[in-house]
């Protein structure tokens, strides 16, 4: 089995350790990881804002890079989602069905595809999780309140398994942070207020760090955590998986 | 009426937000309305199994609604209903002001309908010597305030009760200072009281409307439709075309969940059904299409039109809960409203369906299972397409400057890399970038995640694969 490594622009700028410890956790769970090198952003920023009938370029350069691999894991839900539900090709129309049916979000790829039930790792931290709506509503990484239906949730499944960790209980388990894509710069404002108010449930609920299976939240909430000079931390769920601390 | 003028929902918001005190109490509240929803919906096992039904009834309706609407009006007119048909806001006020016109009415009392806000019917009466009063409490409240309602269900969730104290001591001559809700409720209820038992005619909304046996229902907690309607000579109901329900057994899916789903009651405290005039009253309900079977022919939207005005979908949102109703500058507030909005004025409306995170809460709450956030992203794809992205300010700039410079073109990492840095909206390396009005970026790191791959894991990858 081998596994094209999909991580996304900002993450690869900003977050390059959340890429190296999805790539050292495969690789430590016996993936054989290839990441692309020519890879570039998978289009939601265009397309979340209305210009999906000009990503098709990011759309073609996705196809090129990822068709070859049997599987393609990607450590953030949002740019995942984003490509199961949007990828299209005129040209490469199978291709573009076949990528759709084989991407993964990490956090799933480890408990439906690897079936982990056992991890090497240890974080002595509290830790609130918060989840990611396109994780949660989009690739039913978790059960959402909003729904009369039976509980589950898999990346505290993966959590469960790392020694010394203490998961803290929030007020409203799954509220949306404000990032949003581009909304986090057109409605400023009320994006802010939305992390502020996620951050201050964290807070209050005893959380050292923050962790998500998205970095795009973590970004948002860490850049109003570091403005406030806050000491609660944010770190990618993969990272945590990765750890031993 | 109070203005919001030229402003868009970013805007609007950020000035709703600056008192940070009222945004919490206001975004407390609708998130108790919320919890209360998520308990009631959770003490029914077939819940789930109510929503896919109600959606499956409104599927029905949609594809059928030519049949039902005739079969309606039929029956309608064998229970001795005048029946008019609108096919605009103009048409059904005009229609409004003849049936009182003829009677030489001159004051109505009317209880909620998001209809007649939509048609803006009390200015149109009161420009021609008509006075109306407003029955809801909220709408009354409203009224008063000379504000739109804020809220389909709770039109003025948006006041604390000393600003309601306020306006009642400036309309009712209520004690300065006082507050206390429920003597509140009394002052209001007597001088309502007098309002229904001198008015001559009575307009209501609907919420449900029966094909099959031409009655329709409308769904009260303050009674305020009926004491109208009971007190009235002349009876009035304004309806959009897609309330209609094919047959009364119906009733049992949607009346199980509108409450439950709007305030977490299991059902509202008046569901009245009216099915003919008293003797000696005279009964008139306008069927309204304003816009409505053009949605319809949106096949991309038309789901919206199966709403059944509950304001969950409100209720659960949190940008709806941090910015308030009046920010979406349009009579249906929330996401179903940025929805609906576009298809009115698309102009006016292209800031709505980006006044979200599409986060998906709304889509999962709706009790007929409208697909809200999805319409959402494609409202925002038929917007730019239309022309109209540059009416959102916000937009227009951020927007252009990266689509214009697609980043399929790169084909090394070192210029993806800055493309991302530059074009991104969000992580754009500009101190003009709102996001650093209130917010820090990462620390750039040494080296990007490629480039660091490219140093170390490229070698070790010759040896070990294909």
């Amino acid at each position: 089995m081998t596994v094209g490594l999909f991580i996304p622009c900002y993450v690869n700028q900003f977050y390059p350790n959340a890429a190296k410890a999805t790539l050292e956790l495969l690789q430590k769970l016996g993936v054989d990881v290839v990441y692309p090198t020519k890879q570039t952003c998978c289009g939601q920023p265009m397309a979340n804002s209305g210009f999906e009938h000009l990503s098709q370029g990011c759309n073609d350069l996705f196809i090129e890079n990822f068709s070859s691999f049997d599987y393609i894991v990607g450590p953030s839900a949002s740019c995942v989602l984003h490509i199961k539900d949007h990828l299209h090709s005129d040209k490469a129309a199978v291709k573009a069905s076949e990528i759709r049916s084989k991407i993964y979000e990490l956090v799933e790829f480890l408990t439906d595809v690897l079936k982990v039930e056992k991890l090497d790792a240890s974080f002595p931290h509290k830790v609130g999780l918060h989840h990611s709506c396109h994780g949660l509503r989009g690739l039913y990484l978790s059960q959402m309140s909003e729904l009369n239906a039976a509980p589950f949730s898999k990346p505290k499944q993966l959590l469960n398994m790392v020694k010394g960790l203490e998961q803290i209980s929030l007020d409203r388990q799954d509220e949306c942070c404000g990032f949003g894509g581009t909304f986090c710069v057109s409605e400023e404002a009320v994006s802010v207020k939305m992390g502020k108010d996620r951050i201050t449930d964290h807070s209050k609920n005893g959380a050292e760090y923050i962790t998500s299976s998205d970095l795009s939240c973590l970004m948002h909430l860490e850049g109003i955590l570091h403005r406030n000079k806050s000491k609660v931390k944010i770190v990618h769920i993969a990272e945590i998986l990765n750890s031993s601390l | 009426m109070k203005g919001t003028l030229n402003k868009d929902h970013a805007e609007l918001a950020e000035a709703f937000i600056k008192d940070e005190e009222r945004v919490d109490w206001h975004d407390g509240a609708l998130w108790f309305i919320r919890a209360k929803r998520d308990l009631a919906s959770k003490k029914i096992s077939e819940w789930e199994t109510l929503r896919e039904a109600a959606s499956q009834i409104k599927t029905n309706v949609l594809s059928n609604l030519h049949q039902y609407l005739l079969q309606f009006e039929e029956n309608l007119k064998k229970n001795g209903i005048i029946v008019h048909w609108a096919d605009n806001a103009e048409e059904h006020n005009e229609i409004v002001y003849s049936i009182l016109k003829a009677k030489e009415i001159t004051q109505m009392v009317k209880s909620k309908s998001m209809l007649t806000e939509e048609c803006h019917l009390n200015e149109y009466l009161e420009e021609r010597g008509i006075e109306v009063v407003n029955s809801d409490l909220g709408e009354y409240i409203q009224q008063i305030d000379n504000e739109p309602p804020s809220h389909i269900v709770l039109p003025c969730i948006h006041k604390r009760k000393e600003e309601i104290g306020e306006l009642f001591h400036e309309h009712l001559g209520t004690e300065k200072g006082l507050s206390d809700p429920t003597l509140l409720a009394r002052v209001a209820r007597k001088h309502l009281r007098n309002i229904f038992l001198t008015r001559r005619a009575a307009l209501t909304g609907v919420n449900f409307a029966v094909a099959e046996t031409g009655e329709y229902v409308v769904c009260t907690n303050e009674g305020n439709a009926d004491m109208g309607a009971h007190l009235s000579e002349v009876q009035i109901a304004s309806m959009g075309l897609e309330k209609i329900i094919p047959q009364k057994k119906h009733l049992a899916v949607f009346l199980r969940l509108l409450a439950r789903s709007a305030t977490g009651q299991p059902i509202t405290i008046y569901s009245s059904h009216y099915k003919k005039p008293r003797k000696g009253q005279e009964m008139h309900l306008i069927l309204v299409d304003a816009g409505r079977t053009r949605q319809l022919a949106r096949e991309d939207f038309r789901g919206s039109l199966k709403c059944i005005k509950c304001g969950s979908c409100m209720n659960t949102c949190p940008v709806y809960r941090k910015s308030g109703g009046l920010s979406y500058h349009n009579t249906i507030s929330g996401p179903i409203g940025a929805i609906l909005a576009p298809n009115l004025d698309m102009r006016k409306h292209a800031d709505l369906p980006y006044a979200s995170t599409l986060c998906g809460s709304c889509s999962n709450v709706c009790p007929v299972k409208i697909n809200i956030h999805e319409q959402l992203y494609k409202w925002r794809q038929v917007i730019v397409k239309e022309g109209y992205a540059a009416n959102t300010k916000a937009l227009s700039m951020k927007a252009m400057a990266w689509t214009l410079s697609s980043p399929g073109s790169f084909t090394t990492a070192g210029k993806a890399g800055r493309w991302v840095m530059h074009n991104i909206p969000f992580v754009m390396n500009n101190k003009l970038n709102p996001w650093y009005k209130q917010r820090d970026m990462p620390e750039g790191p040494k080296e990007s995640f490629s480039q660091w791959y490219v140093k170390n894991e490229v070698d070790n990858k010759k040896n070990n694969s294909k």
